[in-house]
Formats: C-alpha cells, structure tokens, sequence
C-alpha cells in the first residue's frame, strides 16, 4: 500500500486537476537535476578527457594537438609524481586510521548514560562544523614555534612543526583529525545505540568478559557503518587540498591535489592536469569500490 | 498570466535602462594589481586623473599568492572585467604570445619612452622577446630586492667590539657576502631569541628564486643564455654551485620556522626583534620607516645587494609594467590614461605618493634620492638588476627550481652540484619540449 502512495497521484490533488500525470510531474522534478548534472559534471568531465590527450594550454592561443597517451606516459614516469602519490597514501591511512580510533573510541566513553550528554557531543562536533580553510589558519597559528601555543603547551621549546619535512605532513594528517574525528564519532553512536540491548545482557549472563563483548558483540555490528565512515573519510582525504596547501609548502607533505592544482593553474599545462586528474579518479574509484565489496561482504554477515 | 508577462518585460527594460545609463555617464577604467601598498598609491594617483578628467580609475587587488592564477584565469577566458593589468615582468611571454596583451610598441616609439623610463626596467618590464624591440608593457612599478637591517644592534659597542675579537675587521653594513655570512653567524643567539639574517625560502611562486638569484648573481653566476637557452654551464657553473652553497649557509642564521618565508615573513623579522639583516623587496620599505607598522623605525637601515667575492654586484628584479588587456572594451581610454602616466609631472607625484617611478629623470633627481632612507639603494640597484626566465613557461621553470633547490636548502638532500645538474637537465628538457633554441 506504502508504495503506490509514493508513485501515483492523489487524483483530488490540484496537480491531478490540472492534467499532470504523475510521470510528467516526476519529470518535472528530475529533468532539471538530470540536465544540471549534465551540463556541470559529465560534460566537464568527459571535455576534459579529450584535453587529456592534448598538449593543450590554456594561457595560450596555441591550438592543441593531438599527443595520444604521451602525458599518461610522462606522468606515470615522472618520480615527483609518484612520490606525490606516495605521500597522499601515507597521509590517507595516517590520518583515516587515527579518525577512526579517536572517533570510535569517544562514541564508545558517550555510549552510556551520563550527564549532559546532549551537549558534550554538540560541542565535540564544532570541528567539523568549520571551514577547512579556516581550521588551516588557526592551526598554522597553533604550530608556530615561537608563539604557537601547542609547543607552549608541551614544553617543546621552538619545534617546527610544519617548517621540519619530517613532521610537516604528520602536523597536517593531526589537524585533519582533529577536524574529522567527530565525523567518525557521530557515525558510530548511531551504529552503537542500535545494538540491540539484549545481546549484552545475554552476554553477562554468560559471564562473557568486556573485550569478548567488545570484540564478539559491539565491533561486529558496529562495522558496517564504520566502513561507511571509512569510505567517506578515504574519499576526502584523498582529495585534501585546502588544508595541506594552507599549513605548509614542504615537498614532503605536497599532496596529489596540491601537484594538480600546480600542474593547472600556475603552470597553466591544461593537457597534462587533465590527464593526472583522470588518474587520480581511477584510483579513487578503484579504491572506493574495493571498500563497497568489503562493506557488502559485511553486511551479509 | 499576461499581468506577469509584462512585469517581467518591464523588469526588464527598467534594468536595462538603468544598465545604459550608467554606462553612458561615467567613464571608467579597471586596473588589476596585487594587494600591497603600491596599488593604493596607484588608486591614489588615479582619483587625480579623474579630477583631471572625469575618468572613474578602480584599482582592483588580489592578495599576492592567487595574483597570477586569477589573472591568467580572467585572459584566458578573454574576459573584459580589467582593462589594464600590472603584470609581474616574467608574464611578458605568455601576455604577448598569449594575445593577452595589447601591441604598445607603436606607443612606445611616439612616446619616446625608451630615453624616459631608465634602461633596465624598459628591458625587463616592457621588451619580449628580449632585444626584439617589441613592447608589451609601461614600466610602472620599479623594484628590486634589498637588504634592511638593525642600526641599534650594529651600532652598540659592546657588539661592535666583540665582532673584531671574532673576525678581525669591523662590524659594519656587509662589504660583501662573506662578512654578510659572518654578521649573520655572529647575530644568531637562539637563547636569547635573537637570529642573524631572514632571507627569502618559500617555494610556491618566486620568492626561492628572487632569493637564490640574489647570491647567484653577485657570485657572477647565470641562470643561462636568454638569447639560446643555453642553461648547461651556467645554471651548473662552479660559480652557481658556491652560490647556492652561500645561500644554503645563510639559511642556518634564520630565525625558528623560517621555511616558507616570503615578504611578510621577512618584515616581520625586524619588525619583531627576529633578525639583525632582512632580505626583501624595495616595495615593502616604506612600511619599516613608518613608526606605526615598525616599533623599530628609527634604528632600521638599508643597504644595497653586497657583491660576491669577485666584485661583482647584482641584485634580482621585481616590480611590474602596466599592459592594457587586449579583450579589453576601452583599449583608446587606457592609451590616454598611459599617456597621462608617462608625463614626468604624473612620475613626480607617483614618486611623492611612495610608488617607485622607473622614470630615469625622476630617479636621478636628488629630490628623489633623499626623500628616503632606502631612495639611494634603490637608485644604485635599478641600474644592476637581472631578472628570472620571462618565456610563457615560466612557471614550469620555477616550479622546477623550487622542487629542485627547496629540498637541498630546507631538507639538506644531497649536494648543491647535483641539485643545480638536477636542475639544469630540467630546464634543457622543457625548452626542448617548447622548441625553444639548441
């Protein structure tokens, strides 16, 4: 009954009186999102794979020729690329793994009855309420070693957090974090509140101690929504830019999108970011959809 | 239904109405600049014209780090939103071949601008490709990188005479990079929060480069032929090698943090007690003579690039010529507003509002010269400067230096030989690629 209420139309409604169907009406709804997305998405996206095959340049009236697969080449045998790619890895699995522990690990102190519950975790979610850009600022103040207030904080003296090209990236991966932990916490409340209450009290019943509870109960119910957080979280870290190019220039925390934008608008070499763009996105599909089996896999369980 | 059909016509043609008439009674010019002092000196300049004239002059800014990519974003678009642009000197290349950048040469020869403005600016900021003859730009805004430094600390005695026990000759303003190197190590005192020297290290544009170029071309260096593209045995040369060496050695004087150092950075180091010696452009000293911005305004002096240890003297340019955009609607108004620029009273006043006039006449004037305390330096430097690759691809050629020399000066990988060998078979390769010389 639930579902032709949804799809036919009320034949009282003033819709129906003028003549709509409830196709034409539901056309009316989707052809404007359709052609948007046409126009501002796919047509982009498949103009920009034909310029991938260029020597286009945008800042100049030179006509683009034809290369073939000449940038695809150039690229995946240029080692700044690659090291590029290597840091963008590290930074993803650096900065979704701590997420993830500091995420989960503050939903799993919520998930209980406490007071003020409420509004511990509308302010635990401020973070991710804040403009990337914004959160780069402040944490470039943060860092700063002669009046930065972490090294003030931490009695660590002029330490040069973003300035050390050890450090830099894993100064980045931490406000990241910082940033998105809350992300990961609020995904996993919901996950832990629909943990049904009987398991645990069958499991004390048991006399089942806290981690077989935790690692038999909690983590395997858990999961499937935790892996969507992954997921999420990859795909962002993935494309990080605003952050990384906000709070350093070091070469060892430059990370693909930063080379891109580079490549793009300061170098001007449209061919050549057009063909690292569509590498980029073959990697972020691939691994997106390596997670979407896991998480199906999951689920089925 | 018919009632809203009309509304909306009449909407319309009220807007459209409204849109004309505006058009018709003011004149007025847009010129894109980066956000800095100068540009509000200009803006300044240009509310004379209008008295004179009643042509509306709008100074449109844009913070110094999106300046190139928004303005290439604007030509290459052709879009008409600025009429003219003062464009950094290396974007003459891709102005005038892009066919951003309107043909000025005709005005040039009718002006005479070549025996009015001084002769490096009309080289560097207005000629492409060089010794063609051919000009993009009006040389606007001359600069050049330069040296302030803390009187107080030179002056104490007590330093003065601990600085002979050290080094056997007399504290004073650098003779050349080796007593800068020296003065520099005898000034960094991280316990007491006092460092020697705050040079230019951020690799995102030009700043590593305007920085590195300064030791390069005092120690008699080249960064290559500009006429064949030759950058084999120069950009390599023994020369270039202690170059980068000498710089690589002044960045361990620098005060905590200082890897991604640019203008800002560089001020700031006086400004708050940091640094004894700060490198930076020409353009960002009126802010150190000005008791507001610098606490330390009376004990700051300046002095010009010291040459290297042959004698050689140089020091890299900066500064911009003004270019009118060629998808521009008002190319005629921006030709008069030019000529109006050009006249040496229009140069006197840009000079008295604090920008600094490449005209030669103006440059000369002793009025000029001691108006001050940087006037002087900055008349000797014009006449010795060099300037970075102005060909379209210029950006490749300096994101190829930064990913080159950072590493090397900041991370201390591997030699400087290797990084400017590194370095010099980058730049054969993307000359080759544009067909350029060999």
């Amino acid at each position: 009954m639930a579902t032709t209420m949804i799809t036919t139309l009320d034949r009282s409604s003033r819709a129906a009186a003028r003549g709509l169907s409830d196709i034409s009406i539901r056309n009316l709804f989707i052809i404007p999102t359709v052609l948007f997305l046409i126009v501002f998405n796919i047509f982009p996206l498949i103009y920009s794979l034909g310029y991938s095959f260029t020597d286009f340049r945008a800042s100049t009236n030179a006509s683009a020729n034809f290369v073939g697969l000449q940038n695809y080449r150039d690229l995946l045998n240029d080692p700044y690329v690659w090291s590029n790619f290597a840091i963008t890895a590290k930074y993803v699995i650096i900065s979704v793994a701590g997420q993830l522990l500091v995420g989960f690990g503050v939903a799993m102190l919520l998930n209980r009855d406490i007071p003020l519950k409420g509004l511990l975790t509308t302010l635990l979610l401020l973070p991710m309420m804040l403009s990337m850009a914004v959160v780069g600022l402040f944490w470039k103040l943060l860092y700063d070693p002669s009046f930065g207030i972490i090294n003030y904080a931490l009695g660590l003296g002029t330490f040069e957090w973003l300035s050390d090209p050890k450090m830099a990236l894993y100064a980045v991966a931490l406000t990241d974090i910082w940033m998105w932990s809350p992300f990961v916490m609020l995904l996993s409340l919901a996950g832990l509140s629909a943990v049904p209450k009987h398991l645990y009290e069958a499991a004390a019943i048991d006399r089942a101690g806290p981690f077989y509870t935790f690692f038999r109960i909690t983590l395997p119910l858990v999961a499937p929504i935790l892996m969507i957080a992954v997921i999420f979280r990859t795909m962002e870290a993935f494309k990080t830019f605003d952050l990384a190019y906000i709070l350093t220039t070091q070469p060892t925390a430059e990370l693909i999108s930063i080379r891109l934008y580079k490549m793009a608008f300061q170098e001007w070499q449209t061919g050549r970011s057009c063909a690292l763009a569509y590498i980029v996105l073959i990697m972020v599909l691939a691994i997106t959809n390596i997670y979407v089996k896991y998480l199906n896999k999951v689920k089925e369980r | 239904m018919r009632k809203l059909v009309t509304s909306v016509l009449a909407g319309i043609g009220l807007t459209l109405a409204c849109g004309t008439s505006v058009y018709a009674q003011e004149k007025s010019l847009t010129i894109f600049w980066a956000e800095w002092d100068p540009a509000n000196y200009l803006q300044e300049l240009g509310n004379e014209y209008e008295k004179e004239t009643g042509v509306k002059i709008t100074v449109e800014t844009t913070p110094w780090p999106d300046f190139q990519t928004k303005a290439f974003t604007e030509f290459n678009a052709h879009g008409d939103a600025y009429d003219m642009v003062v464009g950094d000197s290396q974007w003459l290349g891709a102005g005038s071949t892009g066919g951003h950048y309107v043909d000025l040469t005709d005005f040039f020869n009718k002006h005479k601008v070549g025996d009015v403005m001084a002769p490096a600016t009309v080289k560097y900021y207005a000629e492409y490709p060089g010794g063609s003859s051919k000009y993009w730009a009006i040389p606007l805004e001359g600069d050049a990188v330069g040296w302030s430094y803390r009187k107080d600390w030179f002056e104490d005695p007590k330093e003065k005479e601990a600085f002979k026990a050290k080094y056997g000759y007399d504290l004073d303003v650098p003779k050349d990079f080796k007593a800068l190197r020296d003065i520099a190590e005898f000034f960094y005192r991280p316990d007491q929060k006092k460092y020697g020297i705050a040079i230019y290290t951020d690799n995102s544009y030009d700043a590593m480069a305007m920085g590195f170029e300064n030791a390069l071309f005092s120690y008699g260096g080249e960064l290559g032929d500009y006429s064949t593209y030759k950058v084999d045995g120069f950009i390599n040369s023994d020369k270039a090698v202690a170059a980068l060496d000498a710089y690589k050695e002044l960045y361990k004087f620098t005060p905590p943090g200082w890897a991604k150092a640019f203008f800002v950075e560089d001020n700031q180091a006086i400004t708050e007690n940091l640094a004894a010696m700060s490198m930076n452009y020409f353009a960002f000293f009126p802010s150190l003579i000005n008791e507001a911005s610098n606490p330390n305004a009376k004990n700051t002096g300046f002095f010009a690039n010291p040459p290297g240890p042959n004698g050689d003297q140089f020091a890299a340019l900066g500064g911009q010529g003004i270019s009118i955009v060629s998808y521009s609607q008002k190319q005629d108004e921006s030709i008069k507003f030019l000529e109006w620029f050009i006249k040496d009273e229009t140069q006197k006043k840009w000079a008295a509002l604090g920008g600094y006039t490449c005209s030669a006449a103006v440059l000369k004037s002793p009025e000029f010269q001691n108006a001050t305390p940087y006037n002087k330096a900055f008349y000797e430097t014009m006449f010795k400067v060099k300037d970075f690759w102005a060909v379209p691809e210029y950006a490749e050629l300096l994101q190829q230096l930064n990913q080159r020399v950072y590493p090397y000066m900041i991370g201390g990988q591997g030699t400087a030989k290797e990084t400017l060998d590194a370095l010099a078979a980058d730049w054969n390769a993307t000359f080759k690629k544009y067909g350029r010389g060999q």
